[in-house]
């Protein structure tokens, strides 16, 4: 175990929870909004849920990024031999 | 899952050229692929039977989205996106398969797919706008806008292979990672959602690729 495979665990760690927290807000809000859009008119709740889903695809792929970021550190990291 | 995701272990050579595990997979979804559609193709009618009623309500369903995208006629753009479609689902659901890893789970097969769009892109806003007219509309609103328009053909083919590769393969790890510690049977629920996420997965893939192209032929004009 040398310096740098001991930073990058710990980037990896701080890179998906930190990048978890933006998404997670998003996605309530979305999903809150939705809620209420459907709660106010129960006829379109198709229409919503199907964008709602899309949506939620878009926001999540955020946290997907810094997954991949991690798993890059992790993995592929050009720094470790 | 053994080791990285990021690489992959050739199965064995033809020649000099390594095949992969997402290649066999590849091809196989893609005999099997055309091999049903000629099948269920075979015998149209004008009196549909039951096999054909469920595909035109399938193709009808795919010309009703990329109508409200593209707008006008969907037929250039119907076989394209279609067949992205059906390819990227039923990628995503070949890990519901023991032992077979979905191909899009790897960055290698996004890229291409990616890459595709980016030249069809380009394709479909040339034939409808000629090579001058479509490098036109990267000066548009002004010139100013030249770099950014041509630094988003890059970041949104790159973040389209980036989606699909992270969601389908961070599917495949959790369920890794939960069968090594929890046990047989224990990740079917996240095998569940996995076939949620593929499909929409694959739905936004279409999707995109529909308005980036539909967007190239149609711009500004």
């Amino acid at each position: 175990m040398n310096w740098i495979e001991i930073v990058s665990i710990f980037s990896a760690a701080l890179a998906v929870s930190f990048g978890a927290i933006g998404p997670a807000l998003g996605e309530g809000r979305a999903v809150a909004a939705a809620m209420d859009a459907i709660a106010r008119q129960p006829d379109a709740a198709g229409t919503l849920s199907r964008t709602l889903f899309v949506g939620l695809a878009m926001i999540e792929t955020m946290a997907i990024y810094c997954l991949v970021i991690a798993l890059l550190v992790l993995f592929a990291n050009p720094f470790t031999s | 899952m053994n080791g990285s995701p990021l690489v992959l272990e050739p199965v064995f050579f033809v020649g000099p050229v390594p095949i992969t595990d997402p290649v066999i997979v590849t091809w196989v979804l893609m005999a099997v692929l055309a091999l049903g559609c000629a099948i269920l193709t075979r015998r149209l009618k004008l009196r549909p039977s039951r096999t054909q009623a469920a595909l035109e309500l399938f193709v009808t369903a795919i010309d009703g989205q990329l109508r409200d995208i593209v707008g006008g006629d969907t037929a250039p753009y119907r076989a394209l996106i279609g067949t992205i479609l059906v390819y990227v689902l039923v990628a995503n659901w070949m890990s519901i398969v023991p032992g077979v890893e979905p191909p899009t789970a790897h960055i290698e097969t996004d890229a291409a797919l990616a890459l595709i769009v980016f030249g069809a892109t380009i394709w479909f806003g040339v034939r409808a706008r000629g090579a001058g007219g479509y490098l036109k509309t990267f000066a548009e609103p002004s010139w100013v806008m030249i770099p950014l328009n041509l630094v988003e053909q890059i970041t949104r083919t790159f973040s389209l292979i980036v989606r699909l590769f992270g969601n389908v393969m961070s599917g495949v790890f959790v369920v890794g990672i939960i069968l090594s510690l929890a046990g047989l049977l224990v990740p079917i629920p996240l095998m569940a959602l996995e076939l949620l996420t593929g499909a929409v997965q694959a739905y936004i893939f279409a999707v995109l690729a529909a308005v980036f192209i539909g967007a190239a032929a149609s711009e500004g004009g």
